[in-house]
């Protein structure tokens, strides 16, 4: 069996893997990092994008294998329940979530839009979060949490509603 | 759900790609991006007994100016291939499709040779590879060789690749002064893929068509080029009020864009049956013509 060695949340583990595992699973059933879910078998929903080299992507859509000597950020590297990520936090003040099953991804996405664009208009963040769906909030309030994210990211004072 | 078993092995090199594939021959497929192959071994629609992944094989990603045309490399992702500015400046139309394949995630990923190479009539790449007469440029044991677009998309699914042949990129000619570019994209808010596209490359000289190519997507078991309503659109004035005579009703243009669907045979699905994608065929083709003349 391949052997790889994978960064994930700033921990490095070295696994033995079956060459069919897919990341998502590595993740879950062997790291217990259960912080990301799987939603579908096509990569569409987004539910499992994870950060890999620093750019978002679908972890069931990319083999154990394929990650080896890479650096994996989930949902659960960003910040620890005393002390949220600001767009985790953004997500929680502007009700953005309703069963949470998208919010990791969701989440992950809008991190990797920042990167590119730290002050998107909301068309930009319809745009960027397009491979992420959610079937509970009809989105308004996500499109809110990452402007609001964005803004504190920025380290700009954001007045709550 | 969990793929199959399957044997994976990662080349180092172009010469190492070549031999395994050569040894596995119909077994093996080869891994890209992953982004079409694995939803295919999720559903398990796929049983290959190897996947040979071209990941960590050095040379084959990036964008190269090449003066009179770009070549893509088959393994630079979508997400490179819309941060090149070569690409932006001297085959906008490349960039203009990707810029609607999938999402960022699965751009990140996903590859501009692994679009071309699954061959899928629903992909926007291969419409736009069509319509500008790129071509590819492929490498087995038995060493290179190049194939024009126009032979590439044999049927569902099936490029003109051999088993375990790789695609090394593509050459993509730059059009020049005097062409302008549109892809015309219907498509569903939750989900990317084309119901039906149209890749659209145009000259326009003293107000009227000198010459148009235009691609289709999704309309038939393969990406095709519509040559019906390239002749069709010859001499005919983008603009309307140009050939159309001052307070005439009649588009010469929309006339035209009537023959886009001739000769197609496209799939009926649940998104769409054949009429309306025959119909969205005409209406796309005439919205993607006259805004590659503005
Ligand atoms: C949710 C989602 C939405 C999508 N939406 C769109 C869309 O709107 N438009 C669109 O065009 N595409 C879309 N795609 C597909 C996406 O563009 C894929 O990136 C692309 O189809 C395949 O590229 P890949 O590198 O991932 O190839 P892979 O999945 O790795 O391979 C695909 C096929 O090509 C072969 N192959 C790959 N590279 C080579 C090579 N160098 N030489 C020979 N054979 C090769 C493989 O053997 C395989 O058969 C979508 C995908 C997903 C998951
Ligand atoms: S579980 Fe990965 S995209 Fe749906
Ligand atoms: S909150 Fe339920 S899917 Fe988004």
């Amino acid at each position: 069996m391949p052997r790889i060695t994978v960064t994930v949340d700033g921990v490095r583990y070295e696994e033995e893997v079956e060459p069919r595992l897919l990341l998502v699973h590595l993740l879950r059933d062997r790291l217990g990092k259960t912080g990301t879910p799987v939603g579908c078998d096509t990569g569409n929903c987004g539910a499992c994008t994870v950060m890999l080299d620093g750019r978002s992507a679908k972890s069931c859509s990319v083999l154990a294998v394929q990650a080896d000597e890479c650096d994996v950020v989930t949902i659960e590297g960003l910040g620890r329940a005393a002390e949220l990520h600001p767009m985790q936090k953004a997500f929680h003040t502007e009700h953005a979530l309703q069963c949470g099953y998208c919010t990791p991804g969701m989440i992950m996405a809008a991190i990797d839009l920042l990167r590119d664009d730290p002050d998107p208009s909301d068309e930009a963040i319809r745009a960027g979060l397009e491979g992420n769906l959610c079937r509970c909030t009809g989105y308004c309030n996500i499109v809110r949490a990452v402007r609001r994210g964005a803004r504190e990211m920025s380290g700009e004072e954001v007045r709550t509603s | 759900m969990i793929p199959a078993a399957f044997d994976y092995i990662r080349p180092a090199s172009l010469d190492e790609a070549c031999r395994v594939l050569g040894d596995a021959g119909d077994e093996a497929k080869i891994l890209a991006g992953g982004q079409s192959l694995l939803p295919l071994l999720r559903l398990r629609l796929a049983y290959p007994a190897a996947l040979v992944d071209l990941g960590r094989v050095p040379g084959l990603r990036g964008v190269e100016d090449r003066g009179d045309h770009v070549f893509i490399g088959a393994l630079t992702t979508h997400d490179e291939v819309l941060r090149s500015a070569v690409v932006r400046e001297h085959v906008p139309l490349v960039a203009l499709a990707t810029a609607t394949v999938a999402d960022p995630a699965v751009r990140h990923r996903g590859t501009f040779g692994g679009s071309l190479a699954h061959a899928d009539p629903a992909g926007d790449l291969p419409a736009v590879a069509l319509a500008l007469d790129c071509v590819f440029v492929a490498r087995s044991g038995e060493g290179e060789r190049e194939i024009p677009a126009a032979e590439f998309f044999v049927d569902y699914l099936e490029p003109a690749l051999h088993p375990g042949e790789v695609l090394l990129g593509v050459r993509v000619p730059k059009l020049g002064a005097g062409w302008g570019f549109h892809y015309e994209k219907f498509h569903r808010t939750a989900q990317a893929w084309a119901v039906v596209g149209v890749a659209a490359a145009v000259r326009v000289e003293g107000g009227s068509l000198e010459e148009a190519r235009i691609g289709l997507t999704n309309m038939g078991p393969a990406p095709v080029r519509a040559r019906a309503v390239e002749t069709a659109l010859r001499g005919v004035a983008p603009a309307p009020g140009g050939n159309g005579g001052a307070g005439g009703s009649r588009d010469p243009l929309r006339d035209a864009c009537g023959e886009a669907a001739e000769g197609t045979a496209p799939p009926a699905d649940l998104h769409a049956g054949q009429d309306y994608r025959r119909h969205l065929a005409r209406v796309l083709t005439y919205r993607a013509v006259r805004a590659a003349s503005a």
